[in-house]
């Protein structure tokens, strides 16, 4: 699966592909950047649905995308999120500046 | 009786999308020991951020060779990932959380703190200009 990108407002989500690694972040931060740079947004949701896997490329994601959106609490929000990735955002500390939003939560 | 054994070596090239064969393989030869899922996903984690490091760091980008041996006696599974790229000569401060090489290339500086969460034990050798190993061992199925 590809990643998708859909534009509401001033909310910009970014549905991610199952495997979010090294090459796989490259090509989300230029496409999202370049969004970013082109329309006023004020939120950014990473869909994690489709999402198996994770490392700490896409926790670089995460942490520059909420650096180049002026670090402004609530800016960027995880949607769709694994046991596996919620506890690499825990353990990255990320989940002190995004808001998370676990897959369990969702179904509840 | 005899001990339940078993070693594969993967040899290949740096570039980025290894990172997939490399955890995918680690992930298929662990299935060999019942794991659970989350067991997988750990593996797969701490293998993609090894097999990382070898290509951004060891290597800086260019092509050379990444040895990856996978072991296990029993339910311990052992992953041995070489590179013989620039290697590091302060191996204590490239563990350090949030610490990063290339804060350019915008990574986490996290990669050792996860190899280390997911896998029970993490041993880094390296010697600069020679290249670096990582061994790294974790118990498999002790939930089942």
């Amino acid at each position: 699966m590809q990643e998708m990108y859909k534009l509401e407002g001033t909310v910009l989500t970014v549905v991610l592909p199952q495997d979010v690694d090294h090459p796989v972040t490259d090509l989300v931060r230029r496409e999202t950047d370049h969004i970013i740079n082109q329309n006023y947004i004020r939120t950014i949701i990473f869909d994690f649905t489709h999402t198996e896997f994770m490392d700490s490329s896409g926790v670089g994601l995460l942490m520059g995308r909420y650096r180049a959106m002026g670090m402004r609490k609530e800016s960027i929000r995880a949607a769709g999120v694994s046991r596996h990735i919620d506890r690499l955002l825990h353990l990255s500390g990320l989940h002190r500046y995004i808001e998370i939003q676990t897959a369990e939560e969702e179904e509840a | 009786m005899k001990e339940n054994t078993n070693e594969m070596i993967l040899v290949f090239d740096s570039i980025p999308a290894n990172e997939g064969l490399a955890r995918v393989t680690a992930a298929s030869f662990c299935t060999q020991l019942n794991p659970t899922l989350e067991e997988v996903a750990d593996l797969k984690t701490a293998v993609s951020e090894a097999v990382t490091n070898c290509i951004i760091h060891g290597y800086e980008g260019k092509i050379n060779k990444i040895e990856m041996k996978l072991q296990y006696h029993g339910n311990e599974l052992y992953v041995h990932i070489t590179d013989y790229g620039i290697g590091i000569a302060d191996i204590e401060k490239a563990m350090e959380p949030m610490y990063t090489s290339k804060p350019d290339h915008e990574r986490s500086g996290m990669g050792f703190t996860f190899m280390e969460a997911f896998m029970d034990e993490i041993r880094v050798e390296s010697q600069p200009g020679k290249g670096t190993t990582v061994h790294m061992k974790k118990t498999i199925g002790r939930q089942g």
